[in-house]
């Protein structure tokens, strides 16, 4: 039997996926102090499942921001190549990627499944899932009510202005002091991501389908935001957060291929 | 005697003059024919950006900040020991600092215009041109004789061809020379003191490529992807675009811009009025700066194709408005004319973003597999 793992080490958290041409299993772990013995940890505890050591594995890609620091993994490649593989195996089809993780936001547009252009935020974690958590922390929300966030009807967003982490913060506590909920201003605030990353999007010319991937994937408030300023449906896959690990997995496979065939 | 300092100290003592300019648009041959050492000057390393804050916002692109940085602090030796320093009006940032530079140094100004595609462009760049000279010449107290400017013309045209063939070496797959080396080499040319010195450099490293062209040897391996760099003056202190693109595997087998081939890809014309001839090579540069700027596109699609260039990346320093828009009109060019892939990188002279930078340049070569 021919096992490989795609390993997604991003700053916030870590993804494995391990692939035997058939089956797919996914975890996840928080990147912790030390990514590279994070990542090693979990990928000896899924494979162990498989009856199988990290040895054992037929290649190892890995991917993301750590991939660099992964002496396990023979391959590194970029999130960026890895999400729009993984992106084109959960939703086939699909033209473009809106990828948003701890600490950066991408969108990707593919063509027959293979990443045409790309754009990436740059020094500024603003639209990422960290701002994300800066914001929900300052207002008291913990991350799964942040996620679910909805108006109530006739309550209107407050207008958020500043996208600098910094800024942010302070303009949602002036906006507090002043009377407004929590909810209206979070409310604003994912229109203010959503307008940043849209707007950094709009670089590449999105097109339908569009699919959600990356750990913020799984802010159901946020993609809302997203799909009403991009004017497109968003398709979030139930693995979207897997997406880079799978990718790098399904890369991983087909290497895995030539060196079978080399031995 | 290698240091600049006691380079420029010596040559001084023998009575030399020494013009300082900013951009390839201020006409060397002047300088030449005025018997001026010219140089370029410091204007690329990150240390003198706190210095040139002081006087300067901090939006301002880092190129500028690190000019002004290094000229008011005296850290550029070149600068320091310039009795004139040429600036041009590429951009509202330079225009203005040279304004602040006058304060305290001799600065002249040559004023360019917007556009260079009409025949009353070149009539008010030519006489730009011979107030440069007449500046010069009552500056430096020396008379510039049409003879003298026919020799300069042909020393620098000699130099220029001379690039063009080391150049053109770079077209071998595998590559001879990496572009970090190439760079270095083209940086290194800002600073020479004798240019029949240079010339004889010149020539040893056009045979040794030559022999490493013909022996098939490189400084990447066959089939290493071919990147094109253009965009703003990536010279030896902020070279992090181009090292970054190296790191990854791929060879820089083309600098484009102004700390690379730009000035060297046309020739002044040996057969008419020296000052006309001089003026209308300067105006030619597909800069930026110039609205609009067709040159540029035509030039690096015939590059493209001439280099058999993988992909094309456009490096912008934030805060430089010309070339960051004109990023997007290059972008759709490459791709309606050459179907290239083609990277924008917006960045400055800080490390900060080194490892965003790395990723992207990654994902764009992975994108050519």
């Amino acid at each position: 039997m021919r096992v490989v793992a795609g390993v997604d080490v991003g700053s916030t958290t870590i993804k494995v996926t391990v692939y035997d041409g058939r089956a797919m299993e996914h975890r996840m772990v928080l990147a912790g102090w030390n990514p590279r013995e994070e990542a090693k940890a979990l990928l000896t505890k899924v494979v162990k499942e498989w009856q199988i050591a990290i040895d054992d594995l037929a290649a190892i890609v890995g991917t993301g921001y750590g991939r660099a620091n992964l002496p396990f993994a023979a391959r590194p490649l970029t999130e960026i190549t890895c999400h729009a593989r993984g992106a084109e195996y959960l939703s086939p089809g699909v033209r473009t990627v809106i990828d948003i993780g701890g600490q950066d936001a991408k969108a990707i547009r593919l063509a027959a499944g293979r990443v045409e252009e790309f754009v990436m935020n740059d020094k500024c974690a603003a639209g990422t899932g960290r701002f994300v958590q800066v914001m929900a922390n300052a207002l008291g929300f913990d991350v799964a009510s942040v996620a679910q966030l909805a108006l109530k009807p006739g309550e209107e967003a407050c207008s958020i202005s500043a996208m600098c982490t910094v800024f942010a913060e302070s303009e949602a506590v002036g906006l507090l002091h002043r009377g407004h909920s929590p909810r209206a201003i979070m409310a604003g605030i994912y229109a203010a991501i959503a307008s940043r990353v849209i707007g950094m999007a709009d670089k590449i010319a999105p097109c339908g389908p569009v699919v959600f991937t990356g750990g913020v994937a799984r802010n159901e408030a946020l993609g809302r935001a997203l799909s009403e300023r991009l004017g497109l449906e968003l398709v979030v896959p139930s693995k979207a957060l897997y997406a880079g690990s799978i990718g790098a997995a399904l890369y991983a496979w087909e290497q895995g291929e030539t060196k079978e065939a080399n031995d | 005697m290698s240091d600049p300092v006691t380079m420029l100290k010596a040559a001084k003592a023998e009575g030399k003059k020494v013009v300082g300019f900013y951009c390839v648009y201020a006409p060397q041959e002047l300088v030449l024919a005025a018997d001026a050492l010219g140089f370029a000057l410091c204007a690329t390393k990150e240390e003198p950006i706190a210095d040139g804050e002081k006087a300067l916002p901090r939006n301002f692109c880092p190129l500028i900040k690190s000019s002004y940085g290094f000229a008011a602090t005296d850290k550029c030796p070149y600068f320091l020991y310039s009795d004139l320093i040429v600036g041009e009006t590429t951009c509202d940032g330079k225009k203005k600092m040279f304004e602040l530079m006058k304060d305290f140094k001799d600065v002249h100004v040559m004023k360019l215009p917007q556009s260079n595609l009409q025949e009353n462009d070149h009539q008010y760049w030519l006489s730009e041109v011979k107030l440069l000279k007449e500046v010069l010449e009552e500056k430096l107290g020396v008379s510039i004789t049409e003879e003298k400017m026919r020799n300069a013309i042909r020393v620098l045209n000699e130099e220029r061809k001379m690039m063009q063939e080391l150049s053109s070496l770079m077209q071998a797959d595998p590559v001879p020379m990496s572009g970090m080396d190439m760079l270095k080499l083209m940086w290194g040319r800002n600073f020479v003191f004798d240019r029949s010195d240079f010339a004889q450099q010149l020539n040893g490293i056009i045979a040794d490529l030559k022999e490493s062209v013909a022996a098939g040897e490189g400084a990447f391996p066959k089939g290493a992807k071919r990147i094109l760099v253009t965009g703003v003056p990536t010279g030896v202190g902020a070279e992090k675009v181009l090292k970054i693109i190296e790191e990854c595997g791929a060879a820089v087998v083309y600098i484009e811009n102004c700390s690379g081939m730009k000035q060297f890809v046309t020739l002044v014309d040996e057969n008419r009025p020296p000052l006309e001839a001089i003026a209308d090579k300067y105006l030619g540069i597909p800069c930026s700066c110039m609205s609009p700027n067709p040159k540029r596109m035509e030039m690096i699609s015939n590059l493209v194709n001439e280099y058999k260039i993988d992909g094309v990346v456009d490096v912008i320093w934030q805060g430089c408005h010309t070339y960051n828009v004109e990023s997007r009109i290059l972008g759709k060019h490459l791709k309606e004319e050459n179907a290239t892939p083609f990277l924008a990188v917006e960045t400055d002279y800080s490390q900060s973003d080194v490892e965003q930078i790395r990723t992207r340049v990654q994902a764009f070569l992975e994108m050519m597999d």
